[in-house]
């Protein structure tokens, strides 16, 4: 009994040591981003990496997730005698939890494992080691220019996931259960508010920046050898996926409790 | 102009650097020899700051590295690493001419690929490998880009790991001369790692040898073959039998 309390205890501590250098990081890197020089390049192939090339999974991922979604509130619906709501609530569900989740979800596995490998990489063959001799500092040529990627691609990435998850719903909707199409549209948008859509960009800022940081942080920190940058890649996937699904329940609770 | 002060350091149990004294002067081409894991590399790589020592101090023209500003510090350094590092992200002019892309010494891209051209002739490299990313080149010729590299901003101060291991014969000899010319002719400080006896004899000016941690020997050149220490002639004429223990 006393063990496990102490295992417990340990692991507790553990994770609020590893919070306080997540945040002393990223502390750190906003310390750069005001302050000169500022690497365009490096910056505009991060947003390349960062929000374009994950615009297909992301694109996909919400289309199936919508129609799935459309025919389950049809299915739950109609056991209440009201499966005329899933225009209301696929966009709610879309825009309030499932877009912001599954750009954050999507991200962590594509970009924080490809940052985390890439970096713990250059950090094993003394890449980063050589930066430094070369007068450039590592947080701000590599991490500073990845982090302002996620923040800004992150609300998009969201924004086009959430119109493709509704459409993916309008589709099952119009096509298979029968909805009129006109009506599908303005009972969407009739539905929405400017508080939700402004919840889901602002999750999509902070899952975006939560997930580069995170591939950052365990590839700068990495061990060494192969395995080091076998077992940073994996930690900072995990990290980024709880810190991004513990994100986006405070939000939550901030944005729609009050 | 370099001076290390008592270094001590350790990787947990890993004793590797225990009380380091060694002075190099301005203009002077060191070359330090010792056993492969006694802590040479690491010995460099904390005048740079990549690694901290435990204690000890490191003055550079009579100034405390932790006290200087590392910018305008770092840029009067060049560096070869032992594995030669090289940006794989980007072609091998744009590693040469890293340091001339950005930051104070930034110039017009042509003028920098021009030069980046220019120190890769030198260290024996076609200019058509200047388009060629690292990974695809041999060992060898990855460790002449990292010497362009090095050399390529022209720095007062060159660190050079193991400048010639991987390389044949003939073209060690090429990156000999070139590092005896760079101090002759460009006034540099340089600092040299190697096993290579060959080397030693080329470049140095003066050798200390690094063994349990201590600057074993430190002389000029000229006096090492009458050291009469046991330690620098068996790691001279490459004895398996002698106060260096080898396990086998
Ligand atoms: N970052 C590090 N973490 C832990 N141990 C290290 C680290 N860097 C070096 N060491 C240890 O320090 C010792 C000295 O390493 P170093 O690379 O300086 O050797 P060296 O003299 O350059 O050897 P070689 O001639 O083989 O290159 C080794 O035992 C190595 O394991
Ligand atoms: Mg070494």
């Amino acid at each position: 009994m006393i063990l496990i309390v102490r295992a417990l205890g340990r692991s507790c501590i553990d994770a609020i040591f590893a919070l306080g250098r997540f945040v002393l990081f990223a502390l750190a890197t906003l310390s750069h981003v005001f302050r000169p020089p500022f690497y365009f390049r490096e910056f505009f192939s991060a947003l390349l990496n960062v929000g374009y090339l994950s615009l297909p999974v992301v694109g996909l991922t919400a289309l199936f997730t919508g129609a799935a979604l459309a025919l389950q509130i049809y299915s739950g619906g109609s056991r209440f005698n009201a499966p005329e709501v899933v225009p209301q609530i696929v966009a709610i569900g879309m825009v309030r939890e499932l877009g912001p989740v599954l750009v954050g979800l999507m991200i962590a596995a594509r970009v924080t494992s490809s940052i985390a490998a890439e970096m713990a990489t250059m950090k094993v063959t003394e890449q980063i080691d050589a930066l430094v001799t070369l007068s450039t500092a590592p947080m701000k040529y590599l991490v500073m220019p990845r982090v302002l990627a996620g923040l800004m691609a992150g609300p998009v990435l969201v924004a086009v996931a959430d119109s493709i998850g509704i459409f993916g719903g309008f589709i099952v909707a119009t096509q298979t259960l029968s909805f009129n199409p006109a009506n599908y549209i303005i009972n969407t948008m009739n539905f929405l508010t400017t508080a939700d859509i402004l919840s889901s960009m602002a999750k999509g800022m902070a899952f975006g920046t939560i997930a580069t940081l995170m591939g950052c942080y365990y590839g700068l920190n990495s061990g060494h050898g192969a395995q080091g940058v076998g077992v940073a890649t994996k930690a900072s996937v995990q990290a980024a996926a709880v810190l991004i699904l513990a994100a986006n329940f405070l939000l939550t609770a901030v944005f729609f409790t009050a | 102009m370099i001076t290390f002060e008592n270094i001590f350091k350790s990787f947990g149990h890993n004793h590797v650097l225990r009380g380091v004294n060694l002075k190099v002067e301005r203009g002077e081409s060191m070359v330090i020899i010792g056993g492969s894991g006694t802590g040479k590399s690491v010995l460099i790589k904390t005048v740079l700051g990549l690694i901290q020592p435990d204690s000890g101090q490191i003055l550079v023209d009579g100034q405390d590295i932790t006290q200087v500003k590392r910018d305008a510090f770092l840029s009067r350094f060049g560096m070869l690493f032992q594995g030669g590092a090289l940006f794989d992200s980007m072609p091998v002019w744009q590693n040469v001419a890293f340091r001339l892309q950005r930051g104070a010494l930034k110039r017009p891209m042509a003028e920098a690929r021009e030069i980046a051209i220019e120190k890769l002739r030198r260290v024996g490299l076609a200019p058509d490998v200047a388009d060629r990313f690292p990974a695809e080149l041999s060992g060898g010729m990855q460790k002449r880009v990292g010497l362009a590299r090095a050399i390529a901003a022209e720095p007062e101060i060159i660190f050079f790991d193991e400048p010639t291991t991987g390389l044949d014969p003939i073209m060690s000899g090429v990156i000999n001369e070139l590092i005896r010319e760079i101090v002759v002719e460009m006034g540099v400080t340089a600092v040299t790692i190697t096993h290579d006896m060959t080397s030693v004899d080329t470049i140095a000016d003066k050798v200390a040898m690094l063994h349990r941690g201590t600057i074993q020997w430190c002389g000029a050149h000229t006096d090492m073959a009458q050291s009469g220490d046991p330690h620098v002639d068996q790691f001279v004429n490459g004895h398996a039998e002698g106060p260096i223990e080898t396990l086998r």
